[in-house]
């Protein structure tokens, strides 16, 4: 009796640890998965965040960008302390609240450099690396304190963002390029990211 | 067209004109104040600037439209801010003026860098009038006016 006893009890033993064992291993594969498109997703998050519409004012140095080629601002325009310019010469001094498609001046409101903590660039100009730039997005010393739902909701209703899918027309009157995605996918993109545990590459 | 209602200088004034047309041409060619000054077109000098809410503003980029109920303040009437006095005693005193045709907006950078920035260094003046292009070459007198300016007002 006391035998057949513990032979139940080590049967169940070891049901039970087959369960653990097996259910460890699903939730390592279903992390992995979670992972492989958490990364893809940040991917397509990144594509958007490298086009000219969103890295020009996403500099390492003094000055923003302008133009698909990432060229220096002209007009000897500088950062200022707080990313809009400095008195006499301020961002507002040219762009205002929307574009100015008779002038070729784009505009939304707040426009302003991100912060040289939010640079996605290095100080010659070069496009940082994607685990870089995902570093500086997940760090919330650098990135305004911003959590997952907060980068998600920055991405998907930020006016000055949001210009980036309504950029306008340059001084010609050509229509300014957009961003390989469009916004609602940017930020479902995101959210995708976020949800995955907002993972970085390697490299 | 459409009619915009502007204060310029103080005094509320209407205006008809094309939504797009840069604030420059209204007021150089509706309200007829010469004083503001057609350089480039594409704000890329600096001849054309006017304050708008406060901010200094290259009037032949922004059009009428994008105004609002900014007021705006010209070369004409900049005398009658302490600062804008300051700064036009400080020109005459260093005989800044060469040719003359971009001072108008040299001057009204310098009076909105100044209410910014009373105590401006050289790296300062540089930087908030780097976008202002003299022809002639009058920079160097231009940045001791500014200073001279900052010292008065102190």
């Amino acid at each position: 009796m006391s035998r057949n006893r513990t032979a139940v009890g080590l049967a169940l033993l070891l049901t039970v640890g087959v369960g653990v064992f097996a259910s460890s291993t699903q939730q390592r594969e279903a992390h992995r998965a979670s992972r492989t498109e958490g990364l893809a997703a940040w991917e397509q998050v990144r594509s958007v965040l490298v086009h000219p519409r969103c890295i020009n004012c996403h500099t390492a140095v003094e000055y923003p960008q302008q133009g698909d080629a990432r060229r220096r601002h002209f007009g000897n325009v500088v950062r200022g302390p707080d990313g809009h310019g400095v008195p006499g010469l301020q961002c507002g001094t040219c762009h205002q609240e929307s574009n100015a498609d008779s002038t070729g001046v784009p505009g939304s409101h707040n426009w302003h450099l991100a912060p040289l903590s939010m640079a996605w660039q290095d100080r010659n100009d070069k496009l940082l690396s994607s685990a870089a730039i995902c570093r500086a997005l997940t760090d919330r010393r650098r990135n305004h304190n911003m959590d997952g739902p907060a980068l998600v909701k920055h991405n998907a209703e930020d006016t000055l963002v949001g210009w980036a899918w309504e950029p306008g027309r340059d001084i010609q009157g050509i229509p300014r390029t957009l961003p390989p995605l469009s916004r609602a996918e940017f930020a479902e993109a995101t959210r995708r990211w976020v949800e995955a545990g907002m993972p970085c590459p390697q490299k | 067209m459409a009619t915009y209602e502007l204060t310029v200088n103080g005094r509320k004034q209407a205006v008809t004109a094309d939504p797009g047309t840069p604030l420059l041409w209204v007021l150089r060619d509706e309200l007829k104040m010469i004083g503001t000054k057609y350089g480039c077109g594409i704000a890329a000098c600096g001849a054309c600037t006017v304050h708008v809410g406060g901010v200094a503003t290259r009037s032949c980029v922004v059009p009428v439209s994008l105004i609002g109920n900014r007021p705006i303040v010209t070369i004409e009437a900049i005398d009658q801010d302490p600062v804008g006095r300051a700064v036009q005693d400080a020109w005459v005193s260093h005989d800044v003026v060469q040719c003359g045709y971009c001072q108008s907006g040299q001057i009204m950078s310098a009076v909105a860098l100044l209410n910014g920035n009373p105590k401006p260094t050289d790296k300062n003046i540089e930087e908030s009038m780097g976008g202002n292009i003299c022809r002639c070459g009058t920079y160097v007198r231009i940045r001791e006016a500014i200073k001279m300016a900052a010292q008065q007002l102190a």
